[in-house]
C-alpha cells in the first residue's frame, strides 16, 4: 500500500479511537454522579412517582450496561439525544445556530493567520528593533483576554466613532468586531512560533543559495521561506479550531450574537447536560477531522516527510 | 595569533591557585536583568502587595458604595475613577488580586499533579499503561480548553473551586505529555542505570533520582502556564459562573463594566488591564527564566 495512504489510515484510526474515548469518558462523567440527571430534570417540582416517571422516560432505570450501548448506539446515527430545557432535538437546536458560529470562527480564524503570517514574513530576520516590535506587539496580543478587548474595541469603534453596531448579527458590519476580537489574540501566539520558524529557516544553507542566485528579499520570503512558516500554522491547527470554538462563547456572549456559543452558555448555566455534552462532542470530532486533514496537508507542504 | 601570544599570567598556570579563570567572571557581573524583566518584577511586587495587604495602597473599601460618588472618572480622589454604584475601581481592582492569582494558581496545581501523576506512571509503567494514558491527554486536548472547563463547571456547579477545577482538567495534557516524555528520557539516562546497579531499592532510585530530574523542567511551564489559567478563569468568571458579585473579581468587574459601557471607560479599562499586565509580567519572567535555565548544563 502506498505509505500515505497508511498513514491517512492509521490517523483516521486513532482519531476514531479518540472519538470513542471522548464520547465514554463523557458517559462516565454523567453516571458519576447519582441522581444527578433525575434532579435536573425534575427541577423544583416534588411529587411521588415523578423522579421514577422520568427515570423510565429517559431510559435511566436500566442497567448502566445497556444505557452505555443505547448511548453509543444513537450516538453512531448521529442522534445526540434531546434539551432537558429546550424539550426539542439538541441537533436540531444546534443546526438552528450553527451558522454564525461558522462565519465567525471562519472569518477569524482567516484573519489570524493572514496576520501571523504577513507580521511573520515581513519582520523575521530583519533589524533589531523591528523584530523587538513585533515581539513586543504580539506579546501583548497573546496576553491580552478576549473579553477586554471585545470591551475594548466597543468603547473605541462603536461608542466613540460609531463605525460598527454594539450588538446582533446582521450584515457584515456586526461580524467586524467579534471576528477582530477573536483573531488578534490568536494572532499574537500563530505569529510569535511562526516568525521562530521562519528565523530558524533563514539560517539554512539553502538561503544563501538562493540569496547568491541574485533572488530579492521579498521573493525569497514569499516563495520558499513561506512554506516553511506555514507548518507552525499547521502543527498548531488543531489548538486554532480549539481556541476559535472556545472564544465564540466568550465572544457571543459579548457582542450579543447568536450562535453554539450562547446555546452552550445557556445550557451550562441552566445544566442542560445533553447540550453540553453535544457541543463539546462536536468540537471534538470538528477537531479530530481537521487536525487529521491538517496532518496530511502537512505532508503536502512538507515533502521531506514523505521520504522515508 | 602566533606573533605576538600574550603571557599567561602564573596564576592559571599553578595548580594550588582558587582565582578562576580570568574570563569567567566579568561574564557573570555583566549579565544584567533586561528592563522587561525589572519592569515584570515590579508590576508583581505591586500586585503581590495587593494580594497580601491591599489596604496599605488604598484607603478605599472595595464593597462599600458612595452614591455621591458614582462613575466618577480617574481623578486625584479616585485614581481608577469610581463604577457605577461609587465603589473606587482602583480600590477593587487592588483587592481583585487575590481572587484571580490564587484561583488561576489552584487551577495550575490541579492540572499539576494530576498531569505528574498520570505522567510518572505512564513513563514508568509498561505498554498498557502508557499507551492509554498518552490516549487520555489525546482525548483531553480534542476537547476546546474553554468548552472541556464549561463541561467540568456544568457538572460540578458554578463557584470559585468548581472553575479553578475546571480550567485545572482543561491543562492536564499540557503537563501530563511533559512529565511523560521527561520520565521515558529520565529512566534511560545512565546515571539510573547507574544507581540500579550500585543496588539501591525501586523506591530510592525513584525518590533521589528520577523524581528530580523530572521535576526541574516543571517550575518554568508552571509559572508560564499561570498566566494561561489566570486568563481562563477570569473568562469563566467574566461568563458568569465563578464568583458572583459584588466580589471584586477581574473577569467579574468586566462583566458588570458592559452595562455602562457607553459612558464610562474607565470600569472596565483598568481590571482588564490589570489582567493582561499579569499576564504579561509572568510570560516575560517565565521566558527569562527558561532561556537562562536551558542555557545552563543540568
Amino acid at each position: 500500500m502506498h505509505p500515505l495512504i497508511k498513514r491517512i489510515l492509521a490517523r483516521l484510526l486513532s482519531a476514531l479511537l479518540v472519538l470513542w474515548l471522548a464520547a465514554s469518558t463523557a458517559f462516565v462523567a454523567i453516571h458519576a454522579l447519582p441522581g444527578k440527571i433525575e434532579d435536573v430534570l425534575a427541577g423544583d417540582l416534588q411529587y411521588p412517582g415523578l423522579r421514577e416517571a422520568i427515570s423510565a422516560q429517559w431510559g435511566l432505570d436500566r442497567s448502566l450496561a445497556w444505557q452505555y450501548g443505547h448511548f453509543l448506539e444513537r450516538l453512531a446515527h448521529g442522534d445526540l439525544g434531546s434539551s432537558y430545557v429546550m424539550q426539542q432535538d439538541v441537533i436540531q437546536v444546534l443546526s438552528s445556530q450553527i451558522w454564525p458560529t461558522v462565519q465567525l470562527a471562519l472569518s477569524a480564524g482567516v484573519l489570524a493567520t493572514v496576520l501571523a503570517l504577513v507580521v511573520a514574513t515581513l519582520t523575521a530576520g530583519r533589524s533589531r528593533l523591528s523584530r523587538r516590535l513585533a515581539s513586543a506587539v504580539e506579546l501583548i496580543l497573546a496576553s491580552t483576554p478576549v473579553f477586554w478587548l471585545g470591551l475594548l474595541l466597543l468603547i473605541a469603534f462603536s461608542f466613540q466613532w460609531r463605525l460598527f453596531p454594539v450588538s446582533g448579527a446582521t450584515g457584515w458590519k456586526s461580524l467586524v468586531l467579534p471576528a477582530v476580537t477573536l483573531a488578534l489574540p490568536l494572532a499574537g501566539v500563530l505569529s510569535q512560533v511562526t516568525r521562530e520558524a521562519l528565523e530558524q529557516a533563514l539560517e539554512q544553507a539553502f538561503v544563501t543559495t538562493i540569496r547568491a542566485r541574485g533572488l530579492g528579499e521579498l521573493a525569497l520570503r514569499l516563495r520558499h521561506l513561506l512554506r516553511h512558516a506555514l507548518l507552525p500554522v499547521v502543527t498548531l491547527g488543531g489548538w486554532l479550531i480549539g481556541s476559535l470554538l472556545g472564544g465564540a462563547v466568550i465572544t457571543e456572549k459579548m457582542f450579543g450574537r447568536p450562535g453554539v456559543g450562547s446555546v452552550t452558555l445557556n445550557a451550562v448555566l441552566s445544566q442542560d447536560l445533553p447540550v453540553v455534552l453535544a457541543v463539546v462532542l462536536l468540537a471534538a470530532l470538528i477537531h479530530v477531522v481537521i487536525s487529521t486533514l491538517l496532518d496530511v496537508l502537512y505532508l503536502f507542504i512538507d515533502p521531506r516527510l514523505n521520504t522515508p | 595569533m602566533t606573533t605576538s601570544q600574550p603571557a599567561l599570567p602564573d596564576s592559571i598556570l599553578s595548580h594550588d591557585t582558587q582565582v578562576p579563570p580570568a574570563d569567567v567572571r566579568p561574564a557573570r557581573q555583566r549579565r544584567r536583568w533586561p528592563l522587561g524583566v525589572i519592569l515584570a518584577l515590579l508590576f508583581l511586587a505591586v500586585l503581590a502587595i495587593g494580594l497580601v495587604v491591599p489596604h496599605w495602597l488604598t484607603r478605599y473599601d472595595p464593597l462599600l458604595s458612595d452614591v455621591s460618588q458614582t462613575l466618577q472618572p480617574p481623578s486625584l480622589q479616585h485614581l481608577f475613577g469610581t463604577d457605577r454604584i461609587g465603589r473606587d475601581v482602583l480600590a477593587r481592582v487592588l483587592y481583585g488580586a487575590r481572587y484571580s492569582l490564587l484561583i488561576g494558581l489552584a487551577s495550575v496545581i490541579v492540572s499539576l499533579v494530576i498531569g505528574l501523576v498520570i505522567g510518572i506512571a505512564a513513563g514508568l509503567g509498561q505498554r498498557y499503561l502508557n499507551e492509554p494514558a498518552a490516549r487520555v491527554f489525546d482525548v483531553l486536548s480534542a476537547f476546546p480548553a474553554v468548552l472541556l472547563s464549561l463541561f467540568v463547571v456544568t457538572f460540578l456547579g458554578q463557584g470559585i473551586v468548581n472553575i479553578a477545577i475546571g480550567v485545572g482538567i482543561a491543562g492536564i495534557p499540557k503537563f501530563g505529555r511533559i512529565v511523560r516524555s521527561r520520565t521515558l528520557q529520565v529512566r534511560r539516562a545512565n546515571y539510573v542505570t547507574h544507581a540500579v546497579t550500585f543496588g539501591l531499592s525501586r523506591w530510592q532510585v525513584f525518590l533521589r533520582h528520577l523524581l528530580p530530574n523530572v521535576l526541574n523542567a516543571i517550575p518554568v511551564i508552571a509559572t508560564i502556564d499561570i498566566g494561561t489559567a489566570i486568563i481562563a478563569v477570569s473568562g469563566l468568571s467574566f461568563l458568569g459562573l465563578g464568583p458572583q458579585p459584588p466580589t471584586p473579581e477581574w473577569g467579574v468587574m468586566l462583566a458588570e463594566s458592559r452595562d455602562v459601557l457607553r459612558v464610562a471607560w474607565w470600569p472596565s479599562v483598568f481590571p482588564g488591564l490589570a489582567i493582561t499586565l499579569t499576564v504579561i509580567s509572568i510570560s516575560v519572567l517565565g521566558k527569562y527564566w527558561q532561556r537562562n535555565f536551558e542555557g545552563r548544563p543540568q
